[in-house]
């Protein structure tokens, strides 16, 4: 018997996740002054980078849509009890199918090229994390492994794909031609604008809505819904599934179609949001992000949205950062998204264990 | 003569619960001291206290009148304390040699030390008739013989004083009374034998005294001779409860369940059920006695679909289940239901609020909800409504399902399938780490649906059980059904006979 860990729901998904991202602060404080700077300094850029200006804002939320849409991904798999790595792959596959949808329909208008933009995203996506699924489910290969493989299988297509392909003829450059206008998904300062009202310019598009009706959706669909369910099941008690009549081959393959058209969200926020083409690389590594999103928001949606934006600040921060204190290069921040990954997912157990501790001890007190 | 054990004012919590009040426990020496004690009551946490795997917060331990401080189990070794644990710390691979002398192999190179542990054996089968081929691989021993080479380990390491936790939990009748009368002839020796048990019954057959335990504390010890079991289950559980539920005799109705030879082969190929054929009718109790581990989980699993038989075929209700109806949800739906032996590993799902479990098979129905979404506040308000029927507790639905004890997590189990009108309902294991006063409860529940024209298949490790409920009993060993009784008409003998494989001439 060991203590038990049980916590107030509001202790286990607010306070351990913030005194994780207080004590990774504090120990990627201690770096950056090993490299001779001021941490409150760079915190401050950092903060000030990242929500102090309207156009910083705009980045951080920009950023943010990106990673709801990869950490969902992630903590569906996950329920189902698969860790899918797969993002970037599954990502780089929904950009292949944005790309062949609207530069073959230029001729369709809007209203109806974006949704099918956004389908073909959503259905190259659940393809390329699909066949994982499926040789997890009958096969028995591990998903880990194959979802990495189809990574790198990505990232070699696309480049053929671009190189070879897709290239227009008379360009140097490894991506498609523009899309064609009518497919772009507004910009959040246009649409505003269009109400009178003024924001900053930046590259946030209308996509953050997709993504926050996203989260809705799969909360709606993990937790009401009877797929949702089995899925659940499935993820935690894979015998209780076979008891229940639920076939977890079967749970395993959809649970990864849903995956990887989420992670097809990111191509959405990209290519139609901001590139307007198709390009190299394109993903940035945020598929891997999602990982650490979907850990430190526990696989819930409400979770991943505020670890998005905990991210999304990092990234934006730290790339003002970066600009404004040449000494903390990109890497450094790398290194400190690095460090509060560790601390909200490795070390996550040691905070929950010292809260509860604290928690019981003062229960203990009461009575 | 000072006791060979003294526990006195032994307090220790663990976090908010408080698992030892104030205990005090005083064992004789040269006497066999039983404990008895629903699960929970804090018997387990009182003996790892005394062999050294918990510190008591307060309280103070006395061997052989000495007070001695127990903080790990070498310290308790030392004192001459050794205890058997219910799952078996053997290395499988390993010869019982090397076995007993692991921990204790006297230095670099093991050869000495083989000598003396030979030697040492020796003398213990002389003294104890506690002889085993000391070269055999531990892995290769029936399940007795395993047990005792970890009485070897513990007597080798000089115990005086052997503390055996729910040891007949694997055997088979005659197993254990070997082992009783091993521990008979420990105590003519001088040892003192202390018992964690939950079947009063060999509380009655052996122990000298019995101490009672109720919710971490110590509520009664009495001489063995001047109580009874009824007694004992009053002091366990507070209230009076019946240990043998009244049944009527009935005449069983129509066939609803026939198999017919049935044959299953586990992940690894292996054989686990050979050629079982048997009839569940109408209005009766068909129990499945047998030591575990012989064929009877994979036997239910494949008749309820979780597994494919290689051979065989089952009707229900006089007509053929096909194979493509042979899963889990068809048989469901077919009217075939299914108590698993395995709440917490297949039965439940431990990380769910209690009101998901309680759907678990189910969760298709249409009027659980509204098209692809389950309703929430109906499933909550449908396990209230069964929780207070069941009396189940607490009675809260959102809690946990690995919040609630044993029993009352298998009364949210036999809620959710007797809720839905079985024609044939199989059951395992029903009362397995359940409460002395629930395990009264279900056996009743049963008995009803028996009444009611349901054809039960019983189960369970527990002769007791399945002899007090059964009409008719089907005795397996190694996969083989190895015979059939009226269970009127036998008795545990011959049960234990049959379940050890003894040829029926009968049949």
């Amino acid at each position: 018997m060991s203590a038990p860990l049980d916590l107030p729901r509001w202790a286990d998904t607010v306070l351990v996740p913030a005194i994780s991202v207080v004590a990774a602060f504090l120990v990627a404080g201690l770096v950056v002054l090993a490299i001779g700077e001021n941490p409150l300094t760079a915190t401050r850029w950092l903060l000030q980078g990242s929500l102090g200006t309207g156009e910083g804002l705009g980045f951080t939320l920009f950023y943010m849509t990106d990673f709801i849409f990869v950490g969902l991904a992630v903590a569906v798999a996950y329920h189902a009890g698969l860790f899918n790595i797969g993002g970037e792959g599954q990502a780089t596959l929904a950009g292949l199918g944005i790309a062949l949808v609207l530069n073959n329909l230029t001729f369709l208008p809007g209203f109806l090229l974006i949704p099918l933009g956004i389908l073909g995203a959503a259905a190259f996506g659940a393809l390329w994390a699909a066949i994982p699924g499926y040789l997890q489910a009958k096969r028995g290969s591990h998903i880990v492994i194959t979802t990495i493989m189809f990574n790198w299988l990505a990232s070699v297509l696309i480049v053929y794909l671009l190189v070879n392909v897709l290239r227009e003829p008379q360009s140097m450059n490894p991506e498609t031609r523009a899309f064609p206008e009518q497919s772009y998904i507004p910009f959040m300062h246009d649409v505003f604008g269009a109400f009178g009202i003024e924001i900053p310019n930046s590259q946030l598009n209308l996509t953050l809505v997709l993504a926050l009706a996203a989260a809705y959706f799969v909360w709606l669909l993990i937790y009401r819904s009877r797929l949702g369910y089995a899925i659940r099941v499935v993820g935690s008690n894979p015998s209780a599934a076979v008891y229940a009549g639920i076939s977890p081959a079967r749970i395993i393959i959809i649970a990864m179609v849903i995956s990887g058209a989420l992670a097809g969200g990111l191509a959405v926020n990209e290519l139609m949001g901001y590139q307007h083409r198709l390009l190299l690389e394109f993903t940035s590594g945020y598929g891997f992000v999602g990982i650490a999103v979907a850990l430190m928001g526990r696989a819930h949606p409400a979770g991943i949205i505020l670890a998005s934006l905990l991210f999304g600040i990092l990234y934006q921060g730290g790339a003002e950062l970066a600009f404004e204190q040449p000494a903390i290069t990109r890497d450094m921040v790398v290194v400190i998204g690095g460090i509060i990954i560790l601390f909200a997912g490795a070390l996550d157990g040691l905070f929950r264990r010292l809260v509860a501790h604290l928690f019981a001890r003062q229960k203990l007190a009461r009575v | 003569m000072s006791p060979a054990i003294e526990l006195i004012a032994i307090n220790k919590s663990f976090g908010a619960v408080h698992a030892n009040k104030d205990v005090n426990l005083s064992v004789a020496r040269g006497t066999i001291h039983g404990i008895v004690g629903e699960n929970g009551a804090g018997k387990s946490t009182l003996m790892s206290i005394l062999y050294g795997f918990y510190e008591a917060d307060s309280g103070e331990v006395r061997v052989n009148g000495n007070p001695i401080a127990i903080r790990s189990p070498i310290d308790a070794i030392c004192a001459g304390i050794g205890m058997v644990h219910q799952h078996f710390m053997l290395v499988e691979p390993l010869s019982v040699v090397e076995n007993v002398m692991l921990g204790a192999e006297g230095g670099a190179m093991l050869r000495a030390g083989e000598a003396k542990v030979r030697a040492e054996l020796a003398r213990l089968a002389k003294d104890y008739g506690l002889e085993i081929d000391v070269d055999a691989t531990v892995g290769d021993l029936s399940v007795g013989l395993q047990q005792r080479v970890e009485i070897l380990k513990a007597l080798y390491r000089g115990a005086d004083i052997l503390i055996l936790d729910e040891p007949t939990a694997v055997l088979t009748p005659p197993e254990a009374d070997a082992l009783f009368g091993l521990l008979r002839s420990l105590k003519e020796q001088g040892k003192t034998v202390i018992l964690i048990t939950h079947k009063l019954r060999e509380i009655m057959a052996i122990t000298d005294r019995v101490s009672v335990m109720r919710r971490g504390e110590m509520v009664a010890t009495v001489e063995t001779a001047n109580t009874s079991p009824p007694e004992l289950a009053e002091l366990m559980v507070g209230r009076r409860v019946l240990l043998r539920v009244e049944k009527a005799e009935k005449t069983p109705g129509a066939p609803l369940l026939e198999v017919e030879n049935l044959s299953v082969v586990d992940s690894r190929g292996v054989l686990r059920v050979a050629n079982a054929s048997f009839t569940v009718r109408a209005g009766e109790i068909v129990g499945i006695a047998g030591v575990a581990g012989n064929g009877q989980s994979e036997l239910l699993e494949a008749i309820a679909g979780m597994r494919q038989p290689v051979l065989g075929s089952i009707r229900l209700e006089g007509k053929a289940i096909h194979s493509s109806e042979h899963n889990p949800h068809s048989m469901r739906q077919l009217g075939l239901l299914h108590v698993p032996e395995d709440r917490l590993r297949t039965g439940l799902v431990p990380a769910f609020p209690a009101f998901e479990s309680a759907i678990l098979g189910f969760s298709h129905e249409p009027h659980l909800g509204r098209g692809p979404i389950l309703d929430h506040d109906r499933l909550v308000e449908d396990l209230a409504k069964k929780m207070e029927q069941y009396d189940v507790r607490p009675p809260a639905p959102r809690l946990k399902s690995s919040k609630f004890s044993g029993g009352n997590q298998q009364k949210i189990v036999l809620a959710r399938e007797i809720e839905r009108n079985p024609k044939v309902l199989l059951v395992g294991q029903p009362t397995r780490g359940v409460d002395i006063g629930a395990i009264e409860f279900i056996h009743r529940r049963l008995i009803a649906l028996r009444d009611a024209g349901v054809g039960i298949l019983l189960v369970s490790v527990e002769l007791d059980e399945i002899m007090n409920l059964s009409d008719r009993i089907l005795t397996m060993c190694g996969g083989k059904i190895t015979g059939e009784r009226k269970a009127s008409l036998t008795n545990e003998q011959e049960l234990g006979l049959l379940m050890a494989g003894v040829v029926d001439e009968a049949a």
